[in-house]
Parts: structure tokens; sequence; C-alpha cells
């Protein structure tokens, strides 16, 4: 009944640099099935922007996919001809980018780029005009008509990052795809473009990828959640399992720092001592070693696994290990 | 908008003074008695001392300048000392000669060094971006004069396909003069442009927007024409507005070298004769010409970029 979506397997990232490969990305594997809310946490760095640009091919120039497969309704994207990518872009999977203020052209007005983004449809301009000042109005642009004709440096951030949402969601895409959509935001604007982006979600019934800083609007939002650090998966599963019996230390100090309210969002994004490892000289053993309290002997000469714990709850740390053998 | 609008040509106005000025004082700085030259070897006391009068050279030069504001706010340059005829009349029927070889020169290459520069930059480190690289390069190395001198010599002395000398006469014929000098004006333009382009075009082609056009599946060719395009060529309107000085210097050479009437020749010949009127008319309208186009560029950039029309 739930049909798997889209499938990451085994996917590895590097960027070249000239102080040789950082390795953003490394055997990330998880799904998103129809209709279901998937979060990605994680702190700033660990690679979540260049997973979900990976998805629709839209990296860097010095990105290079080593491994792996990224597979949208069975078919792998990374072998796909750039023809039918662009054929997935904006219809089947949309894309809701991280900075809203730099998201949309300074020189085109917004109307005009809403209506550009509708090139599959044939209908006529004003009818594409009219569906986009409808969309702008869904997500609580007021007065979308006259709006239409303005610039997007006329529109402060929240509201840029709405029409975003409203163009991203024109196509009624399968997959919605959306990187830190509130993370520039207030907390009471970031409650209201939650509660619409549920909203719409129901209607259209499309998937999400969400991903965020802030454990709170996961946990108010998602029905699973992918736990990121230093560019691979320590954790993932459903949200209520994560938020109540977390099996990482990474998530426990996620949990900690940010208590998962999303009206009392912390000032701060969540902090925890020390440092992310180097990624373009990663340390042997867990990659979490340097700031977990709880670390063994056993943690800084083997990688722990991503290991199966219960129904769909994954994780990577010795420390289950012990708890199993014991 | 319209506010831009009006503090644009206020500055412009400005600058038109503040040339015109230096420009009045500097010719008069100029060494030699200026009646006697102008009148040469007809100069007899009593018409030295009319011309005097007439050009108010008797007169402290604070009052010239005053007299030739006053003057010029009338419309009144002044008359020609040799045919008596009005200056303004004489400029103003150089005028267009000297304009349509600009803006024939400009937008050749204004065309072909934008294609060429969006095509470079839309496909990096080919084989073609490389070519136009190196094209860029020898272009803008090549000086006017020059370019002028060799095509005239290869294109209408030798194969003969284009004429020589001359404005021509009827539509086509004129354009058929133009091609020349406005390609010795507008070949080092093309390298010019075409690399600015490509410059500011990898720059753009880099912007997260440009990701998001792409992220929802507009054709490559859409985005690279109007997307980035659109911003890419902002700076190129302002070097040209800017470059009109450049522009019609290399205009009084390619005047000269294809013995074509217009402003340049007109200032070269009255300097030369120290015919002042003329002078100071000559240079009152390319100053305003290069004022009026560099105000033309910010405004057609304003056009171009909505954020720049609320900035100042
Ligand atoms: N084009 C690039 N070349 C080299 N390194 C890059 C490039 N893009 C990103 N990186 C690096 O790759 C790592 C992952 O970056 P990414 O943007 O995916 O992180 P993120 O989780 O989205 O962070 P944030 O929460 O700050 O958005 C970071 O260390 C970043 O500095
Ligand atoms: S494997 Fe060891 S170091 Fe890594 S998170 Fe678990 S206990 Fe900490
Ligand atoms: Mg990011």
């Amino acid at each position: 009944m739930t049909e798997t979506l889209l499938e990451i397997d085994g996917l590895s990232v590097d960027y070249e640099t000239e102080r040789g490969d950082l390795k953003a990305l490394r055997d990330i594997s998880f799904d998103v099935r129809k209709g279901e809310i998937v979060g990605i946490v994680g702190e700033s760095g660990c690679g979540k922007s260049t997973l979900i640009s990976s998805i629709l091919r839209l990296t860097a120039p010095n990105t290079r996919f080593r491994q792996g497969e990224v597979r949208f309704k069975g078919q792998n994207l990374l072998q796909a001809t750039e023809r039918q990518m662009r054929d997935l872009r904006g219809d089947d999977i949309s894309i809701v980018f991280q900075d809203p203020m730099q998201t949309h052209n300074p020189v085109l007005s917004v109307g005009q780029q809403m209506v550009d983004i509708q090139h599959r449809s044939s209908a006529s301009k004003a009818e594409k005009r009219a569906k986009a000042a409808k969309m702008l109005g869904a997500v609580g642009i007021p007065d979308p008509e006259a709006r239409l004709s303005q610039f997007p440096h006329e529109f402060s951030g929240g509201m840029r990052q709405r029409i975003a949402i409203a163009m991203a969601l024109m196509s009624e895409p399968d997959l919605l795809i959306a990187d830190e959509p509130t993370t520039a935001l207030d907390a009471t604007l970031e409650v209201q473009i939650i509660e619409r982006l549920r909203e719409l979600q129901r209607e259209m019934h499309c998937a999400v990828l969400f991903i965020s800083h802030h454990l709170g609007v996961i946990a108010e939002l998602c029905d699973r959640v992918v736990v990121m650090y230093a560019g691979a998966v320590v954790e993932s599963g459903d949200v209520r399992e994560i938020f109540h019996n977390p099996k990482h230390p990474y998530t426990r100090r996620l949990i900690e720092c940010d208590p998962g309210h999303i009206k009392t969002r912390a000032r701060v994004l969540p902090t925890i001592p020390g440092e992310v490892p180097d990624l373009a000289n990663l340390p042997g053993g867990c990659i979490f070693r340097d700031r977990c309290d709880q670390a063994m002997d056993r943690c800084a000469q083997e990688v722990p696994p991503l290991e199966r714990l219960g129904e769909g709850h994954l994780a990577a740390c010795w420390l289950n290990h012990e708890e199993v053998s014991a | 908008m319209l506010s831009f609008a009006l503090r644009r040509f206020a500055l412009a106005a400005l600058i038109l003074l503040v040339a015109v000025t230096l420009m009045f004082l500097m010719i008069r700085a100029v060494p030699g008695d200026p009646v006697q030259i102008m009148l040469g070897p007809r100069a007899t006391p009593e018409l030295q001392a009319r011309l005097t009068a007439e050009l108010a050279l008797d007169q402290p030069i604070w009052r010239q300048l005053v007299i030739f504001y006053g003057n010029m706010l009338q419309g009144d340059l002044g008359t020609d000392v040799f045919s008596g005829r009005s200056v303004t009349q004489i400029v103003f029927q150089q005028l267009p000669f000297t304009l349509e070889l600009i803006f024939a020169s400009i937008i050749w290459s204004a065309a072909l060094g934008i294609l060429l520069g969006a095509y470079a930059a839309a496909h990096p480190n080919t084989v073609i971006d490389r070519t136009v690289a190196v094209l860029s390069v020898s272009f803008v190395a090549a000086p006017a004069f020059v370019v002028a001198l060799l095509s005239l010599l290869l294109f209408a002395v030798h194969l003969q396909w284009f004429p020589a000398i001359g404005v021509g006469d009827g539509f086509w014929d004129r354009l058929d003069h133009l091609v020349l000098p406005a390609f010795a004006i507008g070949l080092s333009w093309v390298g010019y442009i075409a690399r600015l382009v490509r410059a500011s075009m990898l720059e753009v082609l880099g912007e997260n927007h440009i990701r998001t056009a792409r992220a929802f599946g507009l054709a490559e060719r859409r985005i690279v024409m109007v997307y980035a395009l659109r911003i890419a060529i902002l700076p190129v309107v302002t070097v040209i507005g800017v470059g009109m000085g450049f522009l019609l210097s290399a205009a009084v050479f390619a005047e000269i070298v294809f013995a074509r009437p217009g402003l340049g020749k007109l200032v070269i010949d009255s300097i030369t004769t120290r015919n002042y009127p003329i002078v100071m008319g000559s240079v009152l309208i390319s100053t305003g010409l290069f004022v009026v186009s560099t105000a033309l560029a910010d405004l057609i950039n304003a056009w171009l970029d909505p954020r720049a029309r609320t900035s100042t």
C-alpha cells in the first residue's frame, strides 16, 4: 500500500577541492514513501543541501558522484539523461532551496517567473497568471493579483519563502523537497508556514522531504526522520520513536539542545561542544567519537554500521551492540 | 521611476556645466592670439577690433563665460567667424553623420559581442570559448585608426566591395558607406563586450536563482538568454554609456580616414583655425552627447534592473 517513491541507496558524493576530495556524503541510504513527510536533521555542514541537490542533480560543478543510486519511481536518476532530468524537475519533483533571498531572479517579476515555470502547460498566459495568483493566495500572500507584477526585492524574506513554496507546489509534484524553508524566519512566521505547508500537503497528497536544523519543526511535521552527522546517516526511524527512544548519542544531544516544541523555539541553533571532523581528512572509527561522552576503545578502531534496532529504526553506534550482546 | 529619471538628468546637467566650463577655459589657454590666427593675412586693425568685440574677447574671462551661457540658454551658440552662419545650425547639420556612425558601430559590435560572450560563458572551456577568448584579445588590441586604414585599403581600394569615402545618398547608399567606418570603430568593442559579457555571465550562471530556474526544468536556452543575460548585460549598458567618449574620438579618426563629414571633422578643422564659436559649439554638443548617453545608460539599466530603480 505504501509504495516507495524515492530511494537513496548507498549514495557517496565528493566535492573536488584544492585540499583534495571533500567527502560530503558517505553511504547514505533511506527512502521516502508516497505521501509521507520525511525530515532530515543535522548541524550546519553535515551535507543536507548536498543530499537534496544530488537528487535533482543540481549540485555545484565540482561535485563527483562516487557511488550509489538515487531511484525515483524505480528509475536511477544518476544514470538518467539530461533530458529525462529536465522532465522531472519542477514537475514530478519540486524543490524549495535554502536561501529565500537569492532564490528568485532579481530582474524578472514574480508573475513572469511563475508563468514561466508552467512551461509544460498549454494554458493561455492569462490562465497561467490566474493560477499563479491563486497559488500565491493559497500560501497566504494578500492581494496576490497585484503582487504578481512586483519584483522579488519588493517582498520580505518570509514572503519570498512563501512564493518559493507556492512555485514548488504549482505543478502538484509527487515529491516536494524543502531545504530549511523556515530557518530564516521568526517563530510566528515559522509556525504559519509549517501549518500552511501541511494543509497543502494534505490537499495534494505529495511526499515531502523536509530539511531543518530545528527538531521542533521536524517533530511537529514529519512522519519519519533521518539524522545526519558529517555526511553520514547516524540514525533514522519513526519520529515518535526517535524522540522518545533515541539510540545514537548525537541524536540525544540534539534533542537535549532543542526540546522539540515548535512554539518555544530556541533562539540559537543547537550547539554541541566539539568540532565536526574535517570532511577532507576523516578519522577512522566512529565519526562522532571526538564529541561523544560515551566513546569506548572500539569506537576508535571500527566504524559502527547502521543497524536495524526495531521496526524501521536504524542507528550507527556501538553502544547498541553492547546492549544487544549483554 | 520618474523621480529617478529627474534626479539622473539633474546630475547630467551638472556634469555638462562643469565640462563645458572647463573646455571654455582650456581653449582660451591655448597659446597664440586667436583673432590673429582666425583672420590670418586678412587681419587689419579694424577687423581685429570688430572680431574681438564680437567674440567678447576684450571682456574679463568670467564675463565671457556668463555671456556664453546666457546665449547658450537662448539656443544661440554664436556665429561662424568665416561664413557668418549660426553655429547651432552648422553643428546640427554635422551631428546626424556622426550619430549614425556611432550607432551603427555600437549596434553591430554590442550584438555580436553579447552573443559571443554569452555563448562562450554557456560553454566554458570549449574550443569555441577559447576561440572567442583569443579573438577578443586581438580585437581589443586593434586600434580603430589602424583598422580603419587597413580596411579602407583592403575592402574599398583593393577589393572594391564598399565605397571608400563620403556618406552617400539615400538609405541603402548611406548604409553602404557606413559599413567600413562602423567596422573599424566597432571591432575593438566586439572583443571588449564579449569579454565583459562572458565574465559577468559566468558569475550570474553560478547564482542561486539560476539553479532555481533549472530546478523547474526551464529550457537551458531560455535560462541563458533571458534569466542570466538580462542580468549579465547590465555592465555592458554602463560601459557603452561611459564609452561614448571613446566612441566619439574613434569617430573623429574614422571621419578623417573615410573623409566623412561629421562632428569630428568639424572640431579638428575649427581648432586649427581657432574658430572659437564652432569649437565651443561642437564641444558642447559632444559633451552633451556623452552626458546624455551615460544618463541614458543608467535609465536603461534602471529599466532592465528593477533593483536599481529604488536606489540612487
Ligand atoms: N561546491 C562545494 N565545494 C566544496 N565544498 C562544498 C561545496 N558545497 C558545500 N561544500 C561543503 O560540503 C559540506 C556540506 O555542505 P552542505 O551545504 O550540504 O551542508 P548543509 O548540511 O546543507 O549545511 P547548512 O545547514 O549550513 O545548510 C560543508 O562542509 C560545505 O562546506
Ligand atoms: S560508536 Fe562510540 S563514539 Fe560513536 S556514537 Fe556510539 S559510543 Fe559514541
Ligand atoms: Mg544547507
